[in-house]
């Protein structure tokens, strides 16, 4: 089945990482929607949330070359674990006199902030799931979009400790995923 | 003490093991080459071409199971060693390559002979860096030289400016690394090897595919025990030949395109395939989607991402072969499978694949199996890619590991020679013959010097059948004998061997075929025979690409003209 997989990972802060990530997917030919990248509350970490789109065994098999790479430390898909998924996008769009009111009272309705006005525009600043975003890009077409800067998806796994949660009494550790379901005791095969 | 950076890297490679580097320098190795001498337990040997440096120190690293080492200046000389990490890289062997760089204050402005070789080597390397420090020089050493050799080998590339190798620093050599997101499973889930000994038990018409894994990982002996213990035939894959001894009772040749009819037949048939070290490649499987269409799969691998990848597998183990097959040796029974066994017997009958036949000319088979018989079978052999290779994989019949020194999955041409001096620097006791085509030989032809210059016994023969062979055969068999672009102008391989300084003989005659053989053999330093073969002789069997294994095409009434 083809759809959007969302992936998050550790990996040590190391120049060269991004562009061997960027390098493993391209090279099974997925488009990459998007990477948000961003240090973590350990030191010389950071956390990637990678959304690409393309069949689950394949994306699967992508994930064991991602995992294979020596600075990823985990690498995760969480894509049915029904994430907690959320992007940030900022939004510069024409503001006239007579359209102003409006597109505050969207913006509104949407939970975004206005944070820069100026005499013919205005920036809106949004987040959200990708659908919510993309629904007021569109209502905010008709006005004129002059500029568009989105973060990409970042992602949290839902309740407890998570894929990437890193334990204090636990080193790091690599973990093998995708057991077979009925050896769920030992973390790997 | 301080040491410089030049100093810091001789040091770590002797504690690394290391005793050879192939090399060539350039402007920004400058340092490193004063240093060197410095260092006699180093052995630098001075190639023609750094494509030369690179497959010497990978043929060098499967003979003798350490890190290969070869060494290039910034820009050119770092690119000519791509093709040797790629080679490495498919074929999984431990090789460390140095690329000099411009001073760290030159790198991103196109300086002269700057190329962002790290860049350039990340699909093809399990680790590379560019160092911009002398302080984390040794640290670095050390971590790619532990990522070559752990888990899965492969090569890896440190890319080290000028200013590095002159920088000082105070050396400590590490004793331990840091590589959170490096973890190698190297012992397999016992209850996978569990439900893997449960099918190995119950099988009817088990097989084993013991691939390259088993060499790396030593474990020919567990492969024996399981094999003989359980009663199951032995078919290798291409890099897995020499694996499992072919003089062994249960071993049945190897599997694929030019694989014996009786392998590829008898894994078609099985109930169950017992994969070792190996990755379902497309040259062995033949039709993917219908490969061993009525067995159950256990594959072991050292490498997660290896399972599943082309097919799907019943009982996967993840795991460095001989730790796994020393605990599934444990919970094997002992069984017989006489009326299996005697089912492959007769398909060996009726398929013959490695008898010579008989023929006036000059057979390439004919002068392998020659070779075969005036070593004894007591030699390595070193190929490069074609007709030649595969005959040379046919026709001698290997009864040790890594006596068969071949580019498996890059597929190589022009491996041959330089693969041929880094397997005789590895095993200098080792009687080395080298199987070059007519084509393959002349791409990486002036590593003769490098043969000469470092004196060594290496016996070459050159397979001149006046084309690219392999590329020929396609063209007769699959394109209507529309022969293009694969006709080869060659020179005189023996004026060019005595230009050399190399001793060499022109066979154009079967009786002439032994004697040159032994005369090699007898002269010490490189010997090269330029046998002239039957210009369109075919290898067979042959599965045609897209179809199944078991569909493979033989010599028109090649059982009948057999010798008896
Ligand atoms: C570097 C490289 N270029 C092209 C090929 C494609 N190729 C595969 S076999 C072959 C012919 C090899 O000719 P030769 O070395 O004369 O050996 P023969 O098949 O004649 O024994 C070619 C061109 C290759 N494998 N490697
Ligand atoms: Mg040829």
């Amino acid at each position: 089945m083809i759809r959007k997989h969302i992936l998050i990972a550790l990996v040590q802060d190391r120049p060269g990482v991004l562009n061997r990530i960027a390098s493993t997917i391209r090279r099974r030919n997925f488009n990459i929607d998007s990477i948000a990248v961003g240090s973590i509350e350990v030191p010389h970490l950071s956390r990637m949330t990678i959304v690409v789109e393309g069949d689950d065994a394949k994306v699967e098999q992508v994930r064991k070359q991602l995992d294979k790479i020596i600075e990823v430390i985990r690498i995760s898909d969480i894509t049915n674990d029904n994430p907690v998924a959320r992007e940030m996008a900022m939004i510069k769009v024409k503001a006239s006199a007579s359209t102003r009111s409006e597109i505050i009272q969207i913006t509104d309705i949407f939970r975004g902030n206005i944070v820069d006005v100026s005499p013919d525009s205005l920036i809106i600043v949004v987040t959200g799931n990708q659908d919510k975003i993309e629904t007021l890009i569109e209502l905010l077409r008709g006005f004129g979009i002059r500029e568009l800067s989105r973060t990409g998806t970042i992602a949290l796994p839902r309740g407890g400790a998570g894929p990437l949660t890193i334990e204090e009494d636990k080193p790091l550790r690599h973990v093998v995923e995708h057991i077979p379901a009925e050896e769920e005791e030992l973390p790997n095969w | 003490m301080m040491k410089t950076g030049a100093e810091i890297l001789c040091e770590c490679l002797i504690k690394e093991g290391v005793e050879v580097i192939f090399g060539f320098p350039g402007g920004v190795l400058l340092p490193l080459y004063d240093t060197l001498p410095r260092y006699p337990e180093l052995r630098h040997i001075l190639v023609r071409h750094e494509q030369g440096a690179a497959h010497a120190a990978d043929a060098y690293a499967r003979v003798t199971g350490k890190i290969g080492v070869c060494l290039a200046t910034s820009g050119p000389g770092a690119t000519n060693l791509v093709t040797g990490i790629a080679n490495a890289y498919l074929d999984c062997v431990p090789l460390l390559a140095i690329t000099g760089q411009v001073p760290t204050n030159f790198i991103g402005k196109d300086a002269f002979q700057e190329i962002d070789i790290t860049g350039i080597t990340i699909p093809i390397t399990k680790f590379n860096n560019l160092v911009t420090d002398v302080e984390d020089l040794a640290m670095l050493i050390k971590e790619a030289v532990h990522v070559a050799l752990t888990g899965k080998p492969g090569p890896v590339l440190l890319d080290i400016p000028r200013d590095v190798f002159l920088g000082k620093t105070e050396f400590i050599y590490p004793d331990k690394i840091d590589l959170p997101g490096f973890k190698p499973k190297l012992f397999g889930h016992p209850s996978q090897i569990k439900k893997a000994a449960d099918l190995v038990n119950t099988a009817e018409r088990p097989v084993i595919i013991a691939g390259h894994g088993v060499n790396i990982s030593s474990a020919h002996v567990e492969l024996k025990e399981l094999a003989e213990k359980s009663q199951v035939p032995v078919v290798t894959t291409f890099l897995g030949i020499g694996c499992f001894p072919e003089s062994h009772v249960l071993s049945y040749g190897w599997l694929g395109m030019h694989g014996m009819g009786y392998a590829n037949k008898a894994v078609h048939s099985s109930d169950l395939v017992i994969a070792i070290g190996m990755r379902f490649d497309d040259r062995a499987t033949g039709l993917v989607a219908s490969f061993a269409p009525n067995a159950q799969i256990v594959h072991i691998d050292v490498d997660p991402a290896e399972i599943g990848k082309n097919l799907p597998v019943d009982v996967p183990i993840v795991g460095d072969v001989k730790n796994v097959l020393q605990v599934l040796n444990k919970q094997i029974v002992k069984r017989e499978h006489i009326a299996w066994l005697s089912q492959v017997d007769e398909w060996r009958a009726m398929h013959p694949a490695t008898e010579v036949r008989e023929h006036e000319g000059v057979l390439p088979q004919y002068i392998i199996r020659q070779i075969y018989e005036a070593t004894r079978g007591d030699a390595i052999i070193v190929t490069g890619v074609g007709q030649a290779q595969m005959w040379a994989a046919q026709y001698f019949f290997y009864d040790k590991p890594n006596s068969f020194v071949s580019s498996g999955g890059l597929g190589t041409m022009g491996f041959e020679l330089p693969g041929a001096i880094g397997v005789k620097v590895g095993a200098p006791n080792e009687t080395v013959w080298c199987i070059a085509g007519d084509g393959g030989f002349q791409m990486t032809i002036q590593e003769l010097a490098t043969m000469v210059q470092e004196d060594l016994d290496i016996n070459i023969a050159v397979f001149n059948n006046g084309y690219l062979g392999m590329v020929r055969q396609w063209q007769e068999l699959i394109y209507n004998k529309r022969y293009f672009g694969t006709q080869l102008y060659n020179p005189d391989f023996v004026k060019i061997a005595e230009a050399y300084g190399i001793k060499g003989v022109r066979v154009t005659k079967k009786i002439d075929v032994r004697p040159a053989i032994e005369k090699s053999m007898a002269h010490k330093g490189p010997f090269l025979i330029e046998f002239v073969v039957e210009p369109e002789e075919n290898v067979y069997p042959f599965v045609p690409p897209g179809k199944m294994l078991v569909e493979f095409l033989e010599l028109p009434n090649h059982a009948t003209s057999l010798k008896k």
